[in-house]
């Protein structure tokens, strides 16, 4: 058996940044070199991670709907230690450790002061969220879920900007509440089904009547993770004190924990529910969409800006889960990685005019475009990915999900619409503002263009965008085959129940 | 007449009994001085670790002593293990702080034995009296150890309150154990719940009297809402090593009984005594998690934090099941340990001989001393019960039990309450990692570092091997009646 098809290699994946971090970071100085040094070693870390996790997906086989490179372990009773990717979750491991060593590098000058602590708070940071991607047992996955917290607690609130210390209690104390129901669902899904595995209750019938409640407790948590309207609000205030690397782990990442969950709990394991509170998530994603792009098109803070467009662009994957249909989970799905690169972009974007100048400020910017060609240039691509022109990963995530939605509902897709449009107005003006225009503020006179680490961050992120734009069946077909089973097995669940009503 | 052979099952308490005395004796024979006290103390550890190995020896299998008023069975053994640990780490904790403050007297290692002793008795007894004698015995020291710094006034004024509201609550409880007797006809927890045997569903409204006023007297004990009042400020006033005992080991003795009392003298009663349990569990979930807010004095937010844990782990006896028992026990173990660590913690906040105790003075602590720092953020996250450390899991096991139960009502106000709980347990975190450095602490002292160190391996090790602890406690809980 080769180190290819390894048993452990979803554990290795996940553990190795925690425990490679853990063993060389205590021994470098806390010095200048020191600093280097623990930059260096967590890039090499997060790098051959992401090397590592490549072999999942070449070895990942897209044919079926099961779970793969499955691992199970006795831990705790009938809690059990089970990771496991499928064709939905195995993209976000890809995700999690494709974007972590862009992170550190977009960390590499903007941070001075406790390099080794913050490099650290990062290789927790992605243990933790590959773990939640990969567990396949319920204990396990709130294990994961919930102490993601932590790190991410630390990383707004030490290196932060001014209201930090608003932002990362606001940032805990909102998501533990969403999340403390959601472990009560939990128990009480294990007394029912005598059982924490995850592919185990996906074939557990729940009562009806249990699912509704059920249904709800995970709403609660997965809502403020999204975040879906009207509980978004620690989200805009989280990226805008988060460093520009949390802002990245922020958009990119975190966010899809919360469509994960309904993709990998709700949908599967409480159809009835989901099918009956339909309506709730189809109103609260498009009042998201149309409401948020409004507030949007009204800050003055770039990244602010990008954070209430974030709420909308989830509002598209919220929407599409719920038309239960497979365009519109694939919609969904690849909505969800499309803005994992294309927000995480933004907001590097934002962190390297914010390294330059120090604000955020819309108006202290204007006509960039005549220091740094390179740069508009980048940002108009992501801003256009952003819009979801055709042609850029944007687009085909927004198509699905609303194609998705007007089979699901017409009314529903016809609103949501108005947010593609919403969308082209909120980022087109942003783009305005601040590339173009007369260049008259001193302290733009002297700009320089991105440096080589600079492009080195963005370069992979603008071909990955464009590519994925013209040529999206890597990915889809990645999940297509769970997705279709998801539906199947969700249809088949609506028809029992229609059928054991009707007699 | 019991030959020696058949006194076995109580060897451990015998054994420090005698232990006490003649540590005492050895103590009196010389030299009065801090040294003195040191080398006791070590003697008294010593003693503490034996007793601790002579339980860990003893047969699986119950057995009782004494006409059936004394129980060795494997939740006595579990809490009792727990006692024992609570008061070596307490000793630990002491020596050099009260050297510090020139109080290392022999005595108060003797009267820490002496009070383990008397938790022993309570954890073991199956008796109202044996379970009167073990409280007495373990107050009376308490009440001593209070007052230790005879000099400083607010060690003496926590002496009294202890004492004045200690003795209260003793009362209570002997006023509902002499009703329970009266209306049982008997002392014994077994014979108690044989008579107690409801008709038609009711229970004689004179016996439901005597399980009140027990309840009472064993909630002033564990400090629970509304009997709480006396814990903040004697958590104040105490010496701190004080504090840490009496934050660990006698909530562990106290707890213990309390869930004995319930379930094997009042099976019958357990709806009269569920409903006082939730709510004296919602209670003090909420003001502990509320009232602490507004403090300052790290002493006082661990007063009013181990409210709400006695709270939490109220939940798990409101089930009434042998998982909610388990999960009491579970979460018994953690907290003693997170309470001992975070003791550590404030023991080793000193500048130039003076302990400080305001949460501000924390400002920074990771700049100036990173281990620690992060030691006791750990212990902070652990507390309110964020994964992936042990704080978790004790609120895992209660609440699983309570869900079980079917207690949503509880179960929610309880998961509410300790998100609000987390936001003080954050402050502290966040003046540690986030506010600007302020003058250095002194270094931290072996003993302390030793508890410190030892406590962050259990709170963050737990998740890699979670199994022997849960398992014991499942096993403990069984040999109970549930």
């Amino acid at each position: 058996m080769s180190f290819f098809n390894s048993p452990y290699l979803l554990s290795v994946v996940t553990f190795a940044p925690l425990f490679f971090g853990l063993i060389s970071m205590p021994l470098l100085p806390r010095d200048e070199v020191g600093d280097r040094n623990v930059k260096a070693v967590a890039l090499w870390i997060t790098l051959s991670t992401f090397a590592v996790s490549l072999i999942i997906w070449f070895n990942f086989d897209p044919s079926t709907a099961g779970f793969q490179f499955v691992e199970e372990y006795e831990w705790l009773g009938t809690i059990k230690y089970k990771m496991g990717v499928d064709g939905i979750s195995m993209l976000f491991v890809i995700l999690t450790t494709f974007l972590m060593p862009i992170c550190i590098l977009a960390s590499w000058d903007s941070i001075k002061t406790r390099v080794k602590e913050y490099m650290m708070a990062f290789l927790v940071l992605e243990t933790l969220l590959i773990g939640v991607f990969c567990a396949l047992d319920m204990v396990l996955f709130y294990l994961f879920f919930e102490a993601v917290l932590i790190p991410m607690f630390l990383i707004i609130g030490v290196w932060g900007g001014p209201r930090r210390v608003y932002a990362s209690f606001k940032f805990f104390l909102y998501t533990l509440l969403g999340s403390v129901l959601m472990l009560l669902a939990m128990m009480a899904m294990w007394w029912e089904a005598g059982t924490t595995d995850i592919v185990q209750l996906m074939n557990y019938n729940f009562p009806a009547e249990m699912q509704w409640w059920l249904w709800l407790a995970f709403f609660a948590s997965f809502a403020v993770k999204m975040p879906m309207w009207p509980v978004h609000t620690w989200l805009p205030d989280a990226h805008v004190e988060a460093p520009t690397a949390g802002s990245v782990i922020l958009a990119g990442i975190l966010l899809k924990m919360g469509g994960y969950g309904f993709l990998r709990f709700s949908l599967p394991m409480f159809p009835l529910a989901s099918q009956e509170l339909a309506w709730l998530i189809f109103a609260m994603s498009v009042i998201a969409i149309v409401y948020t792009s409004l507030v949007a098109l009204a800050q003055e803070d770039i990244k602010k800006l990008i954070a209430y467009s974030s709420v909308a662009h989830m509002g598209f994957v919220t929407m599409g889960i719920f038309s239960f249909t497979s365009q519109g989970l694939d919609g969904a799905i690849f909505q969800m990685l499309s803005h994992g690169l294309v927000s995480a972009a933004l907001f590097l974007c934002v962190g390297v005019i914010y390294d330059r100048t120090h604000t955020r400020e819309i108006k202290a910017y204007g006509g960039i475009v005549e220091r740094m060609p390179m740069f508009a240039f980048v940002f108009m691509v992501f801003t256009m990915a952003n819009v979801g022109l055709p042609g850029t990963s944007g687009f085909v995530g927004e198509f699905l999900t609303l194609m998705g939605a007007f089979r699901a509902n017409t009314w529903v897709a016809f609103i949501a619409t108005f947010g593609v449009i919403l969308s082209a107005a909120y980022a087109l003006y942003l783009y305005r503002r601040v590339v173009f225009g007369a260049l008259e503020k001193q302290k733009l006179m002297s700009l320089k263009d991105m440096n080589a680490r600079e492009i080195a961050v963005l370069a992979p992120l603008v071909i990955l965008v464009i590519f994925f734009g013209f040529y999206p069946a890597p990915l889809l077909d990645v999940f297509a085959v769970s997705v279709q089973k998801l539906v199947a097995n969700y249809e088949a669940a609506i028809s029992q129940a229609a059928s054991l009503a009707a007699k | 007449m019991p030959t020696l052979a058949s006194l076995s099952p109580a060897l451990p308490e015998i054994v420090l009994a005698v232990g006490a005395m003649v540590l005492l004796m050895i103590g009196v024979f010389r030299d009065d001085d801090a040294d003195n006290g040191e080398f006791i103390g070590g003697l008294a550890i010593v003693l503490l670790v034996f007793a601790g190995a002579l339980i860990v020896m003893q047969p699986a299998s119950s057995a009782s002593l004494f006409n059936d008023a004394f129980v060795v069975d494997g939740f006595a053994r579990f809490m009792k293990l727990l006692v024992i640990i609570g008061s070596i780490g307490a000793l630990l904790l002491s020596f050099s702080y009260l050297r510090q403050v020139g109080s290392l007297r022999f005595e108060y290692s003797v009267l820490v034995v002496l009070a383990t002793v008397g938790m022993l008795m309570m954890v073991s007894a199956n008796d109202l009296i044996s379970l009167y004698i073990g409280l007495e015995l373990q107050s009376l020291a308490l009440y001593v150890l209070a007052a230790f710094r005879r000099d400083s006034v607010r060690s003496s004024e926590a002496g009294l309150k202890y004492f004045v509201l200690g003795a209260l609550s003793s009362g209570m409880l002997l006023y509902g154990a002499s009703l329970t007797y009266g209306f049982t006809g008997s002392t014994s927890f077994p014979v108690i719940a044989s008579v107690a045997t409801t008709t038609d569903g009711v229970l004689n409204i004179g016996l439901v009297f005597g399980l009140v006023f027990l309840l009472v007297g064993l909630a002033f004990k564990i400090a629970a809402v509304p009997f709480h009042m006396w814990s903040p400020d004697v958590y104040e006033g105490a010496p701190t090593p004080v504090t840490a005992f009496f934050a660990s080991a006698p909530k562990m003795a106290a707890m213990a009984i309390l869930v004995r009392v319930l379930g094997t003298a009042f099976p019958q009663a357990a709806e009269q005594w569920q409903q006082i349990i939730i709510f004296v569990a919602i209670a003090s979930m909420l003001l502990g998690s509320f009232a602490a807010i507004g403090q300052t004095n790290i002493k006082r937010i661990m007063a009013y934090s181990s409210i709400a844990h006695i709270g939490f782990a109220l939940v798990g006896l409101a089930a009434n099941s042998q998982e909610g028992t388990r999960g009491v026990l579970v979460y018994l173990a953690i907290y003693l340990v997170m309470t001992l660590g975070t003791f550590a913690c404030i023991l080793a906040m000193r500048r130039k001989d003076e302990m400080i105790e305001d949460i501000d003075e924390l400002s920074g602590l990771a700049q100036t001393n990173l281990p620690m720092a992060f030691v006791m953020a750990m212990l902070m996250f652990s507390l309110a019960g964020i994964p992936p450390l042990a704080g978790f899991f004790a609120k895992f096991y209660v609440f699983a039990a309570a869900v079980k139960a079917g207690l949503w009502p509880l179960a929610i106000i309880g998961v509410l309450a300790s998100v609000v709980g987390a936001f003080y347990y954050l402050r502290i975190v966040k003046l540690i990692f986030i506010d600007d450095a302020r003058e250095k602490f002194l270094d931290v002292e072996r003993y302390t570092g030793i508890v410190m160190v030892l406590s962050a391996i259990f709170i963050i090790g737990f998740i890699l091997v979670p199994g022997p602890l849960i398992e014991a406690a499942e096993a403990a809980a069984k040999s109970l009646r549930f």
